[in-house]
Parts: structure tokens; C-alpha cells; sequence
């Protein structure tokens, strides 16, 4: 399907917290264009692994490549350098600046000349919003506007665009959508589906099934902070990926439970306290 | 003229100029004052003078998410230092100065280091230093001159930058206040430093990781205030020729209850020096201002009280507006609600 050389790669990565083991030999690739999605339940290890790609922890063991060459990130801001931006579940974190100040914080444009150098701010705003414009958010056409008046997905958009603009090539995206209602969250899949189109590669971590299915390549399931499936996108059900991250078949065995009892109780289903006491059937 | 009524609201010292103009009509019209008087009279300006060379750094810090309550011990820490060095020594003001400026230097990089080194509040850490101070300058005071007071003879220029009384009235320390304001406003919302310390107001680990020096930052802003107070301290011992190791205290909260009503947000990421000064010449009217008027002078701290909780809730409701506001679509579409 892609036969690209992967831009990230982890090979054996483990990663212990003291006598803590929290990674266990991950191996995970991630290509330009393709989207891998990382799903698991709360406490399976994503924000470890999350920080690991964005180079705030270490591995214990195991390698990170990129483009194939081996790298060791020196922390964060070296990983960005890199190319590779985390975008966190609230996106924009200061709410009470203006888009246009917010989006190149720390890189602000500026005009004039020694100690009266000012702060650009006609060509921020400009800049800010045309990169959010350019990812379909049509909304935003004011870059005085201040983030936090902006919706989840607005936020999470701007928080995206951001990161493309100053040229990351691995987007790291943690739970986009699950602070969304359905249709933020579309928004922000679409970006993502954008960003896809534009060549970068997408790591994109969600415990939500349903959105990781609408853009994922690649999936990778984390359990106990092992991968416990790698699979690529059709080779497996809604139902069996969700019973994957249920850390087995217990969703299955809920629903025939429920099926087998309906049979026998012509029809009705049972009421929550026979679920509770299967012992009882 | 309403858009601009509006615009102003959604800034942030919007809740101070409201403020001011409260009082003063209050003043104008409860308390009997003269506008013209008030206006005219040297007393709160003077205040509002000494008050905002402090509040001005001390609103910079709660911008960027600190706060710095040591101020209260390095004003007297300031004068005392130039009247041992200056005055009890017979070095030149020029030594005494310097080295009153040096203790604000030494005093601000501590503040500053502890802050960035420790995980401890630098509410607590300026606390600690603002007691210490207390304690080095009066054993310093008594050690080295026997005394808790020391006079100070200053030569002509140092009066006329320092200790000068503009008119027999207003002292020069105003004309230093208002171009600390202005150099400090252009580079607050003009400057890229500005936007970095909104930034570390707002969120100081993403601050860091956008690649903000964030250490650097906290670091000349406490030595920024430590230094500012300690010049208060100095302009006082020149212009009253002696220096005593108590007195600054009140300076604590006056310059927090001045920032709070001049719009900065408690918790860091909004402000505006505009605001800080406004708020300031408010403070200094209802503590100064209410001597023109029939209004008993005890009266004057439930005033600040009612201003400071009144104000407060006005900036809540004022940034609530400026978060939600959009702009009128250029089309010429039916402007869409502010506060959706």
C-alpha cells in the first residue's frame, strides 16, 4: 500500500519507571501520508508512549529511527526541531491570547529596526489565520480573536495548522476528539484527513474506535503497554477492535450474554442486575 | 463612537478606567469634592507615583504567573542603603545609589532563582525573602550606625533627578513613573518579550517547549521589581533626607490591590500596564483623594474593599467578553451575538 521508508520508527522500545515496566518492546512505523492510529484504554501506556516519540522520556532500551537513521532526542524542543509536533487534547493552551500571538509564540514576526523592534501583529494575524483557513476552518477570519472563545474544535484545528506551518512532518495527535461533541469532532477528523493529504505522518492516539476507523491506516492496539494487534486498515471489525482494547473478548461475551437470555425470556432483555449475576443463569 | 465603547470594554484595564470613574463621581457627588481640586492636588499623584513604580513590575509578574510581595523590605532596604553609604559614610550618592541598586539586583536574583529552581510558590519564596530583608536591614541599621534612622544630605543633581518637588508640589518621581510606564507598556504589548510573558502567564510548560526562556524571563522580572522598589526606596531618602528601616509594608498590597483593579488576571496571562496605571491612580485617589471630601478618612479601606471585589467582578465579565467576541462579518451580515 506504502511502500515509503517510514519517517519514525521504534523498534524494541521498552521503557521502565524505576521497577515499573511500562513499554514492552514496542515496534511501530509511521509513514508520510498514513495515518497510524494508537488505541487503548486508560493506563495502557499511550502517554508514555506518546512522550517518548515527542522526546520527553528516554527508552530504557530499544531505538527510535528517523528516516531510517537511528536518533537519540535530547528532550522535547530537539524532537520539534526534528519535525515532530504534539498537539494535546485541548489544542491551544493560551486561551487568553489572540490567535494571531498564540500561533507564533515564541517565534513572533517582527518589523523595525534594534531595541524598537515590535511585535507584527497585522502580519501574525494574517499568517495565523490563513494557515487555519487553509485546513477548511473557515470560521476563524479574525486573528484578534482570543483562543479561548474559539470551539474544541476550532482549537484543536488552529493547535494543527500551528504545528504545519512551522513544518512538522510527524504529527503527534493526543485524544483530538475526545473532549468533541460529534460534529467538532468531524472537524478535527477532516483536518486530520488533511494533514494526511499533505504528506505528513500522523500518529493519532484515541481510545475512540469509531473516529480512529474514519482516517486510520495503521492501527495499533496497546495493552498493558505491549502492542497487543497491529493491523492494517479492513483487516478487522469495529466490534473485534473494541474487544481488543477491552483487553479481550468481554464486550462478545456481554453480547451474547445478552442474546442468550433475550432467547429465553421471549424477547425481553434482561434488566441490569441479571447482568450483574451471570452465575444466576 | 459605541463600537469604540465596546472595543474598550474588551480590554483589559477596562475595569480600571470604570473604576476611576466610579470613585471620582462618587467623590464629586456623595462626598461634596471639587473636581478641580481633586484633579489638581499633588497628594495623590504623589502617592499613586511611589505606588506605581512597584506595581508596574509587580503586575509584569502576575502576568507571567508570580508574584513578588519581598517589594515591602527592599523600599526601606533601598533608602536605608543610600543613607548608611551616602549619609552615615560620607561616600558619594553615586556609591550610595549604586549600591542601594545593587542589594535590589542581589535580592531579585534570589527571588528569581529560588522560583526557578524549587517547586515552591514564589508567593512563599518572596515571603521568606521579604522577612529575611526585614531582619538584614534593621540588624545591618543598627550595627553599623546604632540607629534605626539616618539622615542623608544629597547633592543638587541628585535632588533635582531624585528629590525634586515640581511647582513646590508634585514630586519628580512621577516623571520617572510615567516613563517606566511607557517604556514598560511599548515593551508589555509592542515587543515579542510582551507575547512571551502572556505566554508563561498562560501555560509556562508549553511556554518552554514553544521555546520561550522561560528561566531567563522570571529571572529579570524579580530582579526587574526588587530593583524598582529599592529606586522607590532611594527617591524617598533624597527627597526627605533621612531614611528609617520600617514603612514599605503597606506597599505589599496597595501595589496588589492596584494590578488586580488595573485588570491583570490573578492567575497570570492577562493585563495590561495601562490597566496597572489606572488602577494605581485609582488606589491613590480613594486613600489620598477622599481628604477633599466629607467623607471621614476611615471610611477609605471599606471603599478600597467594595472597589477592589466590584472590579474584580467587572474584569471577570469584561474578559468573558472579550473571549466570546467576533467580529462583525465584513459582508455586512447582522452582527452574531457577543456572548453566544
Amino acid at each position: 500500500m506504502n511502500d515509503k521508508p517510514a519517517i519514525l520508527e521504534l523498534k524494541n522500545v521498552n521503557k521502565s519507571f524505576g521497577p515499573i515496566d511500562v513499554l514492552h518492546d514496542i515496534s511501530l512505523r509511521v509513514r508520510a501520508g498514513e495515518v497510524l492510529c494508537l488505541l487503548g484504554d486508560n493506563g495502557a501506556g499511550k502517554s508514555t508512549l506518546i512522550k517518548t516519540l515527542a522526546g520527553v522520556h528516554k527508552p530504557t532500551s530499544g531505538q527510535i529511527l528517523m528516516d531510517g537513521q537511528p536518533v537519540a532526542f535530547t528532550g522535547p524542543s530537539d524532537a520539534q526541531g526534528r519535525g515532530i509536533a504534539t498537539v494535546h487534547q485541548f489544542g491551544g493552551t493560551f486561551p487568553l491570547m489572540s490567535i494571531g500571538r498564540s500561533f507564533f509564540v515564541g517565534v513572533e514576526p517582527t518589523k523595525g529596526w534594534g531595541p524598537f523592534k515590535i511585535y507584527d501583529r497585522k502580519r501574525a494575524n494574517e499568517i495565523a489565520v490563513k494557515a487555519v483557513r487553509d485546513f477548511g476552518i473557515t470560521r476563524i477570519d479574525d486573528g484578534d480573536r482570543l483562543v479561548g472563545g474559539l470551539s474544541g474544535g476550532e482549537r484543536q484545528s488552529l493547535a494543527i495548522a500551528r504545528a504545519v506551518h512551522f513544518g512538522a512532518r510527524v504529527l503527534i495527535l493526543d485524544e483530538p476528539t475526545a473532549a468533541l461533541g460529534v460534529k467538532q469532532a468531524s472537524h478535527v477528523l477532516r483536518i486530520v484527513n488533511e494533514a494526511k493529504k499533505r504528506g505528513l505522518a500522523v500518529v493519532f492516539i484515541t481510545h475512540q474506535v469509531m473516529h480512529g476507523m474514519a482516517v486510520g491506516d495503521h492501527f495499533a492496539v496497546l495493552i498493558r503497554g505491549a502492542i497487543a494487534a497491529d493491523f492494517r486498515k479492513g483487516e478487522k471489525s469495529r466490534e473485534e477492535i473494541t474487544d481488543l482494547m477491552a483487553g479481550g473478548e468481554t464486550m462478545a461475551d456481554l453480547e451474547a450474554q445478552v442474546e442468550g437470555y433475550m432467547e429465553t425470556h421471549e424477547g425481553h432483555p434482561p434488566s441490569p442486575k441479571v447482568l450483574e449475576a451471570p452465575a444466576a443463569h | 463612537m459605541m463600537d469604540a465603547i465596546k472595543s474598550l470594554l474588551r480590554r483589559p484595564e477596562a475595569g480600571s478606567i470604570l473604576s476611576l470613574v466610579g470613585v471620582v463621581l462618587f467623590f464629586v457627588l456623595f462626598g461634596g469634592a471639587n473636581l478641580a481640586t481633586l484633579v489638581g492636588a499633588a497628594s495623590w499623584v504623589n502617592f499613586a507615583a511611589n505606588l506605581g513604580i512597584v506595581a508596574i513590575p509587580v503586575g509584569l509578574l502576575m502576568i507571567a504567573g508570580e508574584l513578588d510581595i519581598s517589594i515591602g523590605a527592599l523600599i526601606p532596604a533601598g533608602s536605608m542603603t543610600t543613607a548608611i553609604l551616602s549619609g552615615y559614610y560620607g561616600l558619594p550618592t553615586t556609591v550610595g545609589i549604586a549600591g542601594a541598586l545593587m542589594v535590589g539586583v542581589t535580592v531579585g536574583l534570589v527571588n528569581g532563582l529560588l522560583t526557578i529552581r524549587t517547586s515552591v510558590p514564589s508567593l512563599i519564596i518572596t515571603l521568606a525573602t521579604l522577612v529575611a530583608m526585614q531582619g538584614v536591614v534593621l540588624s545591618a541599621s543598627v550595627l553599623l550606625t546604632g540607629n534605626a534612622s539616618v539622615a542623608l544630605t544629597a547633592p543638587d543633581w541628585a535632588k533635582f533627578l531624585f528629590g525634586q518637588l515640581i511647582g513646590g508640589s508634585h514630586q519628580v518621581i512621577i516623571v520617572w513613573w510615567i516613563a517606566f510606564a511607557a517604556v514598560t507598556g511599548f515593551v508589555l504589548h509592542k515587543t515579542r518579550y510582551g507575547n512571551w510573558l502572556f505566554a508563561m502567564g498562560g501555560d509556562k510548560v508549553s511556554a518552554r517547549n514553544a521555546g520561550i526562556p522561560t528561566d531567563r524571563m522570571t529571572i529579570a522580572l524579580f530582579v526587574l521589581s526588587a530593583v524598582s522598589a529599592t529606586f522607590v526606596g532611594i527617591c524617598q531618602a533624597i527627597l526627605f533626607n533621612s531614611a528609617q528601616v520600617s514603612g514599605g509594608m503597606n506597599f505589599i498590597f496597595n501595589a496588589i490591590v492596584s494590578v488586580v483593579v488595573g485588570g491583570v488576571l490573578l492567575t497570570g496571562g492577562f493585563g495590561s500596564v495601562v490597566g496597572i496605571f489606572v488602577g494605581t491612580i485609582t488606589f491613590a485617589i480613594v486613600s489620598q483623594g477622599i481628604y477633599f471630601t466629607q467623607i471621614d478618612r476611615n471610611w477609605s479601606n471599606l471603599i478600597i474593599g467594595v472597589m477592589l471585589l466590584l472590579a474584580v467582578l467587572m474584569n471577570q465579565s469584561f474578559r468573558d467578553l472579550a473571549l466570546y467576541f467576533r467580529p462583525r462579518r465584513k459582508q455586512g451580515l447582522p452582527r452574531e451575538p457577543a456572548n453566544p
